[in-house]
């Protein structure tokens, strides 16, 4: 156990700099030149080639690619990410600290939904396969993963916003304004995990240890929920585990729909901008999330399970 | 497989769909009623009629031919997506999956970092760097989808590499080149094809998602995406707007997704058994 925990950790170091160097490449493929950049972010009147030149060696930049990146990884390491572009009087990180809360806000109550709609909705579609519930359901996750997030943003705030007036349209607030948005994020995953449960249960059922359950004359639910379930939920909870950070990913396209101030709009206000230092910090903490949610949940999944440990061993 | 899946009604479906839709894109000029671009502003907002069969926009631009046109970025830029990322991918794959050794492993390393992003993101950063414009979607697309396809044929490379067909064509003398493009292709093309097809799904979703945020295809030009961001904006008076493109897209990426599970059932041995 402690040696897979090591040898996890270990694997993570290339992955992080691998992913931090496509980030540093990112903004030095930029067209434009950084020094000139700065001074003009600090309003300097009349920009001269001679300045251009001071300012280059000022930030270090006639020094080769390699010692710039380490600099930089450096920087970052102390939560140092420069600052915007477009608002000099804001550094990158306080712009990501102010929208995060309300991104994860977001995320949060999605995941709630996912977990609380698909586990049990997986469930009966399995135990009770092909009946009508199934159908519709089957149906149900048909249609979600055609439909476009935006348009199905678009259309609950048509039915339940102006239709039915029961909640705001948009804009941030009360929990009245998270409903929506969260489930909007939430639907692609819940019909995802819905398919994924009963799938597994489904195999699981064949299996041998439920027909030796059903020997031994166990009640079919105790089955069902102890042994089928049970053994169903494992890939499941490593599966969910490992989409939060696709879950915050995710909410992009949601915010812009339903005007949240979360990272979502500030990452697309930034494009709109070209306000690079911001786009670079975003997807190096998306990347970041990505590799310490998968070590997460890969270990514990493995602390979780014996077969894994015994396979490895 | 082929065989199978002609039996299979709703492949069969899917398939029609695909091909009408993109028939309908590639003859658009002819069987469009109406200029796309021609507005019309005293008609704005017309219901169904037999010069507009289904309705004008907010400038009176006639619905359903801007729907027509609305399919050549949908559907031609996600297969030019698909055929891009499939290319990268089989090239890289194959390479690393063949050749082993130190290849094998930079290519995958790569594969590693690409992988952990999600792919939103990556796009997003891509067009980001390269500036806002619907060519930059299509390779920032690329850029991040050929790495599922190379980790993919690798694998089914290296399955196949020392299967006794493929000795016997080295043992007679056969090149590299031959093996790979006569041997190895065939082998993996089946289940390059329910990937593939479930991911020009995908890349539908994805183009239009990226023309609704403004970031894909620009005002004018008819897209499904973009004609939504349109509807958005006059939601609350015209909400009818919103379904013709929104149904566009569902039925579109719902035949893909439809197509890539027939397929998928066409490939199982366990499928074929009962």
């Amino acid at each position: 156990m402690k040696n897979y925990v090591i040898m996890r950790l270990l694997a993570t170091v290339p992955l992080l700099l691998g992913i931090s160097f496509l980030c540093f490449v990112f903004i030095n493929l930029i067209p434009s030149d950084p020094a000139e950049v700065a001074l003009r972010i600090r309003q300097t009147p009349v920009i001269t080639e001679e300045l251009i030149a001071q300012t280059r060696a000022e930030l270090g930049l006639d020094q080769p690619f390699l010692v710039r990146y380490f600099q930089w990884l450096w920087d970052c390491l102390h939560f140092d990410l420069g600052v915007s572009y477009t608002n000099p009087a804001r550094t990158v990180l306080g712009e990501i600290g102010r929208c995060l809360p309300a991104t994860l806000e977001l995320a949060g109550l999605s995941l709630v939904y996912v977990i609380v709609l698909s586990l049990p909705i997986g469930f009966l579609s399995a135990v009770y396969k092909d009946t009508w519930f199934d159908r519709i359901m089957r149906g149900f996750v048909f249609a979600t993963t055609a439909m476009p997030v935006y348009w199905v943003g678009l259309l609950l705030i048509w039915l339940i916003s102006i239709r039915l007036d029961l909640l705001p349209t948009s804009g941030y607030g009360s929990f009245a304004h998270l409903i929506l948005p969260a489930f909007t994020v939430a639907l692609s995953y819940i019909s995802t995990y819905i398919r994924l449960i009963r799938n597994n249960m489904l195999e699981n059922m064949r299996e041998d240890y439920v027909l030796y359950a059903q020997a031994r004359g166990l009640k079919q639910r105790a089955i069902l929920v102890r042994h089928i379930l049970k053994n169903s939920l494992q890939s499941c909870v490593t599966a969910i585990g490992m989409s939060i950070p696709q879950l915050i990913a995710g909410t992009i396209v949601v915010e812009n729909v339903f005007a949240w101030p979360g990272v979502g709009r500030l990452c697309i206000a930034s494009i709109f901008n070209r306000d690079y230092p911001v786009i670079q910090a975003y997807v190096l903490l998306v990347g970041v999330l990505f590799v310490f949610f998968n070590l997460a949940f890969d270990i514990l999944q493995y602390a979780a399970d014996p077969r894994l440990r015994e396979r490895k061993a | 497989m082929l065989q199978q899946l002609f039996k299979n009604p709703m492949a069969l479906l899917c398939m029609g769909i695909l091909l009408f839709t993109a028939l309908l894109g590639i003859f658009a000029p002819w069987v469009a009623p109406n200029d796309p671009y021609a507005n019309d502003i005293l008609n704005k907002f017309a219901g169904p009629s037999w010069d507009y069969p289904l309705g004008t926009d907010q400038l009176g631009r006639c619905v359903f031919s801007r729907m027509l046109f609305g399919i050549r970025p949908t559907l031609f830029l996600s297969l030019l997506t698909m055929l891009g990322t499939i290319g990268l991918g089989v090239i890289m794959g194959i390479t690393a999956g063949y050749f082993r050794g130190a290849v094998d492993e930079v290519i995958m390393r790569v594969v590693d970092v690409m992988l952990s992003f999600p792919s939103q993101i990556i796009i997003l950063a891509v067009v980001a760097l390269l500036g806002v414009d619907i060519r930059n979607v299509v390779i920032a697309s690329i850029f991040i989808k050929w790495a599922w396809y190379a980790r993919m044929i690798r694998t089914a490379t290296i399955k196949y590499t020392n299967m006794n067909f493929v000795l016997f064509s080295r043992s007679i003398g056969s090149g590299n080149f031959y093996i790979l493009t006569r041997h190895m292709l065939p082998c993996i093309a089946a289940e390059l094809a329910v990937l593939a097809s479930l991911d020009t799904g995908w890349a539908i979703l994805n183009i239009s998602t990226l023309s609704f945020l403004g970031l894909g295809v620009q005002a004018p030009v008819p897209e499904w995406g973009a004609m939504l961001n349109e509807a958005k904006n006059v939601m609350i008076s015209n909400p009818e707007q919103m379904l013709v493109p929104g149904i566009a897209v569902v039925v579109l990426v719902g035949a893909c997704n439809m197509l890539g599970d027939c397929l998928r059932d066409a490939l199982d041995p366990k499928a074929v058994r009962q």
